[in-house]
């Protein structure tokens, strides 16, 4: 067994356990390793060949993957933590690292937690008594009800009181989980006790808080940093207003369009925050900027290192991670607040598997090509998963997170959007396009942030099937897409077949194929997802030629064109060197199966399409004989219900042939602690319901169906 | 003829140790009034040959074809397109097969016929045109794919039959059915083939009836399209007048019953894509030996000859009168223009020498003239030469025949064709034959004409055959007819010789015409003099699929 080498006042971390997964848990081996410092994994069995157990020299399995089993098993993590002789154990965001009886584990067990003092996680962690101590220090805060009555007549008058619209939220957790803004009294029943149930189902507390809704915000954070000397300072502030689904997408640093003296009060409003806990290590502070009257209110504070933490580091060019860790060894901080540097700007752009049009639900999948842009000085990318792993049900879809420094807002933007469009995954939704989407967005790059920001403009940032103007340049750019696609699938294929063919038969596999008397051609099907057809996907047949000089005529079947002529050159595995009608490009194209289908990604310039094509013709091992329907799976009989994403059936709310109406809800549906509510698509009675509460359902399986009639 | 004064030609660095000693020089004079002449008549032959294949290509015609479609069917060289490896070549013989032969036109013969890969393996693709009088079997018909049978038997190729018939075009029964290169011969080829172990597939994709039942019958495998696929001896008309039973063509002979219940096809497909898609993964899965990777002598780098393939189209005689070296078109087909003369200064009149053809090594045999003894002798000495090394031959035919005469007779050149006549005969390596020009008289034979088997054989657009040329036959038969009519004691006038004489030289020129041949298949096909250096690396290739053999020669006449 290891050494035990508990830390004492001036003994310094040598090793540390890294109570966490993903990005995260790399993000801190990555300094650790930096510093000399060995790191020790824990992975559930889910986890078992990620990319955070890889990087650490050590790892422990901590059990099974539901995360209450495994990452907020706080017994086997200090079990790993002494088994492995770790002095300290750092926990990331998320999962443990808020939880102020784990960080006593830690002290108790003589682990040095890389964190605040338990006492700062515990006051800061019940969202009440935080307002107070904030109120008694002088920080502005919101109207609002933060008391224990939680009786629903009560907080209903409470609500009256504070006027409507009003925003109801747990007093414990964050990330936005439970929260409900209710626009007018009649709705705040429904709302009142789905966010009790979530804040029980995610936090073990269901306690509520009532707060003034305000209508036009922005969520401007700031970022602080204490040492045990009681030295603390600011790190200036991110403004990570672009929200969906109450969650930040884009995080950016320092806030635009505010003057250096709203910062400076900002900056000081939170330095007093953290006073009055008696904060060390890192922490945010978080205040809601009431765009309108320019007042700043004090909302919570996030008493860990927060997930946005690079757009920081990149614009004061330091290691937060590294400072919490001198922190933890006792060292002051390193530099005073005058010594700050503040240097131009930062964007983050957090990359989830998830599904756009479906709401921004959770995705999962495995990632059949992930290329991320390159790193550079100026660009990080901050990513726990390599190609061939998978995105599962049962922790955050976040995928991986950009980061770039600019000279300013717009040269930084400029960056972002590039890294965006050549930043390559494929094998789940992603919602790298409505990024790109949000960061061209004229409103944002003018910096008119604000949480409401996509709702705002979500004409703009969302497919509108009403649009023919829009969708058929959305065709045409498929077509083209589509048509580029067929070459290269033409050369590539041309190039396997003659490198595989046995000895003189290379001669058959020449460009262009020979036919005697006339061109060879040939036909490509590519099913094509088209957004603004609500029967779902197009199917494009490209027309092919092979020319005698080696290039390919391709028509997608318009009478108006006359087709193109692409040449393609194949540089390596993915890339490619098109020409078309003259004009020369750089493309890659990267292709997986999956369920019986080929699907092929192109980027290209700076977009991105996906095409399917149908296969497994050649297998077919039921009985034959048997008339199959047909070749795609996916499609079931009207008045089917499917399941939206993967997850866990929480609440089944109707029985087998029950009568029910359009938009009435039937079962809810948990993923990544977000509930989903899953509701009739018509009237008529429900069949075939035999998914029962507490079973995990994979994305699009069938759940029940709605039938006109109630007879079988 | 100092290897010391050799002019260095452009596009090649020559190092006289390292590489070949023979690279033909550019003889070709683009500025002569015989290079303008041929290059203007052969564009002309060559966009009529192109107009015809265009005809051909759309089968049996608009209506047909659109009645084809309706039942989810692919035509036949779509269905073929969809078999081979995607994007790969495909060699079609004998497209302009049937072209006027009938009084009603039969675009290709009614079937499609060629060569083509399938999961890297070279497979000989027999499909049937249901557009072209429902894929019934004309006596052309049952020629075409007797030979494609023949060709398959030849070089090791699996059989692909694409079947789609009503079976023997009635009518022509006499023609179709009796005699023993007929109908019945196909089925006794599937069967001899399969025991020397060259796989026979059929994929029945619509109506497979009476003798055509055996096609798949006989086949090694066979797959079935569910609805359009239909075996039987007899169809539903015929049973409900033999027996009385009423019953449907799909319940009589479709996919389900026989791959569930008579066990007559073995894979059920749901569609044409389906069947298709099995028919690749059956060769997919075959096992067999030998193969082209066994002869090894393939480079697959490879030098494109050093002077533009085009030219071939006016290097080609277009009036046949007139001489011109064949090297200028050996210089055009061999890779980097490197030929190796053998016996340059004997029996000139034939060159032959050794190249590569894409990187796989030919002997040439080129006429340069009227065959004497001693080219004659020359030439059974280089195929003698080629049989021992197992070389391919190629033949590139423009011969007006063996010098004629006394002097020629006394010095024995009948004893000197039949030693070539003998060689091309007996050797057991791949043969291939262009005819270039002319092909008249006993040259036809020693130059591997069609009665000698070569593995394939093409006529260039300006190509001329028969037994002998138009004004000389004309010549003979009007002498022979005087001499007739003389013993009659008839006058005859001079101008109803003419007369005669003309209709013999207009009879000899139609039935010349590579047209009239390649109708009646006595080829494989009429070539683009600019594809012939791709078409015999693709034949070469092809033949030498069957591994090397062993040549055993006759009794030469000393």
């Amino acid at each position: 067994t290891a050494p035990s080498i508990k830390s004492s006042n001036n003994q310094r971390i040598e090793k540390i356990l890294i109570a966490n997964r993903g990005e995260i848990a790399c993000r801190i081996i990555k300094t650790a390793k930096r510093l000399g410092i060995r790191t020790v994994a824990v992975y559930s069995d889910a986890d078992r060949d990620s990319l955070h157990v890889k990087s650490a020299d050590e790892a422990f399995r901590i059990g099974p993957p539901p995360a209450r089993l495994s990452y907020l098993n706080a017994s086997a993590i200090i079990e790993a933590a002494n088994r492995s002789g770790s002095q300290a154990i750092h926990p990331g965001y998320g999962f443990l690292s808020e939880s102020a009886d784990f960080a006593q584990l830690c002290e108790d067990e003589g682990l040095s937690f890389i964190g605040p003092p338990a006492s700062a996680i515990r006051d800061m962690g019940d969202k009440s008594a935080s307002k107070r101590i904030m109120g008694a220090a002088g920080v502005p805060l919101v109207p609002g009800y933060h008391g224990d009555e939680q009786d629903i007549d009560f907080m209903k008058l409470e609500a009256d009181k504070i006027g409507y619209p009003i925003l109801i939220k747990p007093t414990h957790g964050g990330g936005g989980k439970g929260m409900r803004i209710v626009q007018s009294p009649n709705e705040f029943a429904d709302s009142f006790l789905g966010a009790q149930r979530e804040a029980a189902a995610s936090f073990g507390i269901s306690t509520i808080l009532l707060e003034k809704y305000i209508t036009k915000p922005r969520h401007i954070e700031v970022q602080i940093f204490g040492d045990k000397q009681g030295n603390i300072i600011h790190l200036y502030e991110r403004d990570c207003s672009v929200q969906r689904r109450h969650q930040k997408i884009i995080e950016e640093a320092p806030a635009p369009n505010v003057s250096s003296d709203f910062r400076s009060h900002l900056g000081q409003a939170a330095v007093s925050a953290a006073k009055a806990v008696n904060y060390h290590s890192a922490g945010t502070v978080e205040f809601i900027v009431d765009t309108v009257s320019g007042q700043f209110y004090f909302m919570e504070m996030n008493t860990r290192l927060q997930v946005e933490h690079p757009v920081t580091e990149m614009i004061v060019g330091q290691d937060l991670v590294e400072w919490q860790i001198r922190v933890a060894n006792g060292e002051p901080l390193p530099l005073t607040q005058s010594e700050v540097p503040f240097s131009g700007h930062a964007f983050e752009a957090r990359i989830y598997a998830e599904n756009v049009p479906k709401g921004f639900l959770p995705a999962t999948g495995v990632l059949h090509r992930y290329c991320p842009v390159t790193v550079t000085s100026t660009v990080r990318v901050e990513t726990g998963v390599v190609e061939g792993d998978a995105v599962s049900m049962h922790y955050d879809p976040m995928i991986a997170k950009l980061v770039v420094w600019g000279q300013d807002r717009l040269a930084a933007l400029i960056k972002m959007k590039d890294c965006l469009s050549k930043f390559q995954v494929a094998g789940l939704p992603t919602n790298i396009d409505f990024l790109i989407k949000l960061a061209s967005h004229r409103a944002f790059q003018n910096g008119e942030v604000e949480t409401h920001f996509i709702e705002r403009y979500k004409d703009d940032l969302f497919i509108d099937g009403a649009n023919s103007i829009s969708a058929q340049e959305a065709e045409s750019a498929a077509k083209h897409a589509a048509s580029i696609v067929a070459a290269c699938i033409c050369q590539k294929e041309l190039a396997t077949l003659r490198d595989k063919a046995p000895g003189g038969l290379h001669l058959w596999y020449g460009n262009p194929p020979f036919r005697v008397h006339h061109f060879a051609k040939r036909k490509v099907d590519l099913e094509w997802e088209n957004q603004y057809n609500n029967s779902g996907s197009d199917l494009l047949t490209v027309s092919i030629t092979y020319l005698p000089d080696g290039k390919y005529l391709v028509e997608t079947g318009e009478s108006n064109s006359p087709g193109l002529e692409i040449q393609v050159t194949q540089l390596s595995n993915n890339d490619y060197r098109v020409e078309v009608n003259g004009l020369s490009l750089n493309v890659c194209l990267a292709a997986y199966s999956k369920d019986q289908i080929e699907h092929i990604h192109i980027w290209q310039g700076n977009c991105q399409h996906h095409f399917k094509q149908r296969m497994g013709l050649e297998i077919c091992d039921d009985d034959e004989t048997i008339d199959k329907p047909a070749r795609v799976a996916t499609s079931f009989p009207s008045g089917t219900v499917v399941a939206p994403m993967a997850g866990l059936l929480v609440k089944v709310l109707v029985k087998d042939g029950e009568k029910v109406q359009e938009g009435q809800p039937l079962l809810v549906l948990e993923a990544m602690k977000m509930e989903h509510v899953v509701k009739a698509p018509s009237n008529g009675y429900v069949r075939g319901l035999e998914v029962k509460v507490g079973q995990s359902v994979q994305d699009g399986v069938k759940l029940l169906a709605i039938k006109v009639s109630p007879l079988f | 003829e100092c290897s010391i004064s050799r002019r260095i030609y452009p596009g090649s660095f020559i190092s006289t140790r390292n590489s070949s000693m023979g690279i033909l020089p550019d003889t070709l004079d683009r500025s002569s009034e015989s290079y303008s002449r041929n290059s203007r008549v052969m564009d002309g032959l060559v966009s009529q040959l192109h107009s015809h294949i265009r005809k051909v290509m759309e089968g049996g015609g608009a209506e047909a074809v659109k009645r084809h479609r309706s039942r989810d069917k692919l035509l036949p060289r779509e269905r073929i397109e969809r078999l081979i490896d995607p994007g790969s070549s495909f060699l079609e013989l004998s497209q302009l097969a049937g072209h006027e032969l009938y009084q009603e036109s039969l675009p290709s013969g009614g079937i499609i016929i060629g060569i083509g890969t399938i999961h890297g393996r070279l497979c000989m693709l027999v499909a049937n045109d249901p557009t072209v009088k429902g894929g019934s079997y004309f006596p052309i018909t049952v020629k075409k794919h007797l030979r494609a049978q023949e060709i398959a038997a030849q070089c090791n190729l699996p059989c692909i039959y694409l079947v789609d018939s009503g079976g023997a075009f009635l009518p022509k029964q006499a023609e179709v059915f009796p005699d023993k290169e007929n109908f019945g011969r196909v089925f006794y080829n599937q069967a001899v083939m399969s025991s020397e172990g060259i796989p026979q597939i059929a994929l029945v994709l619509g109506s497979c009836t009476a003798g055509g039942a055996y096609i798949p019958a006989m086949a090694d495998e066979s797959v079935m399209v569910k609805g359009n696929g239909t075996i039987f001896l007899a169809g539903p008309p015929l049973v409900k007048a033999a027996t009385g039973e009423e019953v449907s063509a799909e319940d009589l002979g479709g996919a389900t019953v026989h791959c569930k219940t008579s066990g007559v096809s073995d894979y059920f497909a749901h569609d044409e894509l389906h069947a298709l898609a099995i028919g690749r993964n059956i060769v997919k899965n075959l096992h067999m030996a030998g193969g082209p990777e066994a002869s090894g002598q393939t480079r697959a780098d490879y030098k494109e000859p050093l002077y533009d393939v085009k030219e071939l189209r006016t290097i080609a005689p277009t009036d046949l009168k007139q001489p011109f070296d064949v090297r200028s078109i050996i210089a055009r087909i061999v890779d980097g223009s490197e030929f190796d003369e053998f016996k340059k200064l004997y029996g000139t009149t034939l060159v032959t020498g050794f190249g590569r053809i894409c990187g796989q090594p030919v002997g040439i045999l080129g006429n340069n003239g009227i065959l004497f003894n001693e080219s004659a002798q020359k030439g059974a000495h280089f195929i003698e030469l080629c049989a021992q090394r197992n070389i391919p031959l190629i033949f590139l035919q423009n011969i007006t025949g063996f010098m004629v005469g006394s002097k020629s007779e006394a010095s024995g050149i009948a004893k000197a064709g039949a030693k070539m006549v003998m060689a091309v005969s007996c050797a057991k390596v791949p043969k291939i034959t262009v005819v270039i020009g002319g092909s008249f008289g006993a040259g036809n034979y020693a130059m591997c004409g069609r009665a000698y088997s070569p593995n394939f054989m093409f006529f260039w657009p300006n190509a001329r055959i028969s037994v002998m040329g138009g004004p000389q036959a004309a010549g003979v038969l009007a002498q022979v007819e005087k001499a007739t009519k003389k013993k009659k004691g008839i006058q005859w006038a001079k101008e109803e010789e003419e007369k005669f004489k003309a209709e013999v030289v207009e009879a000899y020129d139609r039935e010349g015409s590579p047209y009239y041949a390649t109708a009646r298949l006595w080829d494989d096909g009429i070539i683009d003099p600019a594809d012939t250096r791709k078409i015999l690396s693709l034949c070469i290739s092809a033949s030498l699929n069957r591994g090397p053999e062993t040549t055993k020669f006759g009794v030469f006449r000393m």
